[in-house]
């Protein structure tokens, strides 16, 4: 498989009154063709703004990417002046956001806005940018398409919502489709509908896709590499059974132990990181897991450890990789 | 704490054990039409009809999508809403025909922890004046000096500092202030607490925090949880029995590990083959078999079982007529005529 996208060291600060916030602090993965990749993380670990600093979407001047390349189809992102970089936007990388009530305009009908990308990106007349809008709401399974058309979004519920957005992402056909939690706010069962939806759309049509979640249990079922965030930084990377059945990182490690699963009886008591995560303004040198880690001594307190090698794709930045416990039980 | 064989009035409990008794509840709430003059047009059926029975130190689950009616269950056993039909007894007591000096004694031992707690704190208070407040209105410690002793007793007990007291809920984090929510309830020394989504805004690390609270909370104080959640995962942790529901209809009740390891009613079914579990290696060995289409509108619920437009072993009877909620093995109740 050849390289999509290629970020390297990345760095976004927010600029605050309270100091300069290290939301994204040198992150490095990359994606190839067709791939899924997870992000993985808790809330202000940075994994949103990672995504927003690909689109160039970061709201300045309060914020700034400072550092790093963005490598999409060889061309650095963060080099591109403002008008070219409105073509990759939409076309070439699209954007599925969490809150499918609100990342719609209420006042325009769904016709308008699908055929609003189309049109602007792919430069057709309006009939056929409509007779595309038809196919895609059909695409991603909402029956009726024609009459869907004149819909506004109120008139729709929460799936079906995030179905045009789907349909509005995969619009252009875009190499690569960027989630942020795109199933945060919908119903278990709508959830499992959307997810099979993308993960069908994206094999089918050999999509790339970040998705961006919190969710673990989603990140074991669809994603072929994972990265796990903290603090601005990815502390873990590798395949899904890397992560989940050789944790090499006491954060992934802990994270595993706090989640309750579906498929364990009750009783059992959760093992939850203590503590709290660290404000991303008032870091300092060493590993910013370190107050909350049950392996950490004097060395973690020196320099952030350095990204090291374990097997195959899976990289942890660890001092202590090789001294963790065994990894979560098997399930029984 | 198994369940014991059902009453046929009310699934759970065995009868005299019965702590609260939810009996044919419904709560429709109108949906009016004018500025002026008011008419009803229609009503919305937020829970139809559901009966179950909880005793003194079980934890019940209440699971369901977003409009099944669990936090309006919730919300009825609260003394909230004023319910259209049905009855619910606390401890014996019908609790909608409780005098004032009752109510307020009811609403002492029935507590509440909310989901959100960014909006469940008023935000012009110090915590130390939330904890404060219930103890005062109820007249639990009149001396002030003992309920500020009183406080930093349930800061502590809460896993918080006791220098939060003086702080207001915009200083913490969203983990530290659902601790306040679940310190306020317990400062009224309640029997009951209803849990509404009480872990479900938190990021996982915290969320094992504050689930292990409160369980570490109900066996210490002997406290009846009724835990309302869309979380099946959190649920089947926490919970002694569960009772699941679709479209203001009670659709399954059995004890927690049953009801997990051997749902009955398809709808139970279809909601657990959803939920992802993380492990890729228990994922690629699930089949997963999707249900199709949306959850319909309350308003307009379908004839006969509510849940058979999506289900897939429906047949004709299903349109007609309600399936009705029977016990199908000692303890297991299930609303389904085809399994």
């Amino acid at each position: 498989m050849t390289e999509l996208l290629k970020i390297q060291g990345l760095k976004t600060q927010f600029f605050t009154s309270a100091g300069t916030v290290k939301a994204v602090d040198g992150v490095t993965y990359d994606v190839e063709e067709g791939e899924t990749v997870a992000v993985v993380g808790e809330s202000g670990c940075g994994k949103s703004v990672t995504a927003l600093s690909i689109m160039r979407l970061v709201a300045e001047p309060a914020g700034r990417v400072v550092d790093g390349n963005i490598m999409f189809q060889g061309t650095d992102l963060l080099q591109l002046p403002e008008e070219e970089m409105r073509k990759v936007r939409g076309n070439n990388i699209a954007m599925v956001f969490q809150e499918p009530m609100t990342s719609l305009n209420p006042v325009l009908s769904i016709g308008l806005q699908l055929t609003e990308t189309v049109q602007q990106h792919l430069g057709v007349d309006d009939a056929t940018a409509r007779a595309r809008a038809v196919e895609l709401l059909g695409l991603v399974g909402m029956s009726d398409a024609e009459r869907r058309l004149d819909q506004y979004p109120h008139h729709l519920s929460g799936g079906m919502r995030q179905r045009v957005m789907i349909a509005m992402a995969l619009s252009c056909e875009p190499k690569l489709i960027i989630a942020d939690e795109p199933t945060t706010a919908l119903d278990v069962t709508i959830q499992a509908q959307i997810l099979e939806l993308m993960k069908n759309l994206t094999r089918d049509l050999g999509v790339a896709m970040i998705i961006i979640t919190h969710n673990l249990g989603v990140v074991a079922r669809y994603a072929d590499r994972v990265n796990v965030m903290y603090a601005g930084k990815i502390i873990e990377s590798g395949t899904a059974e890397d992560i989940y059945h050789n944790p090499k990182h006491p954060y992934t490690l802990a994270l595993l132990k706090s989640v309750p699963r579906l498929d364990q009886p009750r009783g059992a008591k959760l093992d939850p990181v203590d503590g709290q995560p660290p404000d991303l303004a008032r870091l300092d040198e060493g590993c910013s897991f370190r107050p909350r880690c049950r392996y950490a001594d004097a060395k973690c307190g020196m320099s952030f450890p350095p990204t090291e090698h374990v097997d195959g794709i899976h990289y942890s930045a660890c001092f202590k990789k090789d001294e963790l416990d065994s990894p979560m039980k098997e399930a029984s | 704490m198994s369940a014991v064989a059902g009453s046929t009035a009310a699934p759970g409990a065995a009868g005299q054990m019965d702590f609260l008794q939810v009996s044919n509840l419904k709560m429709y709430f109108p949906v009016t039409e004018g500025i002026l003059i008011q008419r009803k047009v229609a009503e919305v059926k937020a829970v139809d009809d559901i009966s179950f029975a909880m005793h003194k130190g079980e934890t019940l689950g209440l699971v369901g999508e977003s409009g099944c009616g669990k936090t309006t269950t919730g919300r009825c056993i609260l003394q909230l809403e004023k319910v259209t039909s049905g009855q619910i007894l606390y401890d014996g007591k019908d609790v909608s025909k409780l005098n004032k000096a009752d109510l307020s004694q009811y609403r002492q031992k029935v507590q509440v922890i909310f989901q959100d707690p960014f909006s469940s704190l008023n935000p012009r208070m110090k915590i130390g004046e939330i904890l404060a407040e219930p103890m005062r209105v109820h007249g639990i410690i009149p001396d002030a000096r003992k309920r500020d002793e009183r406080v930093m007793e349930l800061l502590n007990i809460c896993g918080l500092s006791t220098r939060f007291a003086d702080r207001y809920p915009h200083e913490m984090s969203g983990g530290q202030r659902q601790r306040v929510g679940i310190a306020r309830a317990l400062s009224v020394n309640p029997e009951f607490i209803v849990c509404d989504e009480a872990v479900s805004a938190l990021d996982v690390s915290i969320q094992a925090q504050v689930i292990n609270l409160l369980e570490d909370l109900r066996d210490e104080f002997g406290l009846t949880y009724l835990f309302i959640s869309h979380d099946l995962s959190v649920v089947r942790h926490i919970c002694h029995r569960v009772a699941v529901m679709y479209l203001g209809n009670m659709v399954e009740l059995a004890s927690c590990d049953e009801l997990f390891d051997n749902p009955i009613h398809p709808y139970t079914r279809a909601l657990l083959d959803a939920v992802p579990i993380p492990d890729p290696t228990v994922e690629a060995a699930r089949q997963h078999k999707i249900v199709t289409g949306e959850i319909p509108s309350p308003m307009n619920p379908p004839p006969g079982c509510v849940f058979h437009p999506r289900c897939e072993l429906a047949v004709d009877s299903c349109k007609q007529a309600a399936p009705e909620f029977r016990e199908i093995k000692p303890g297991h109740w299930v609303a389904c005529t085809e399994v």
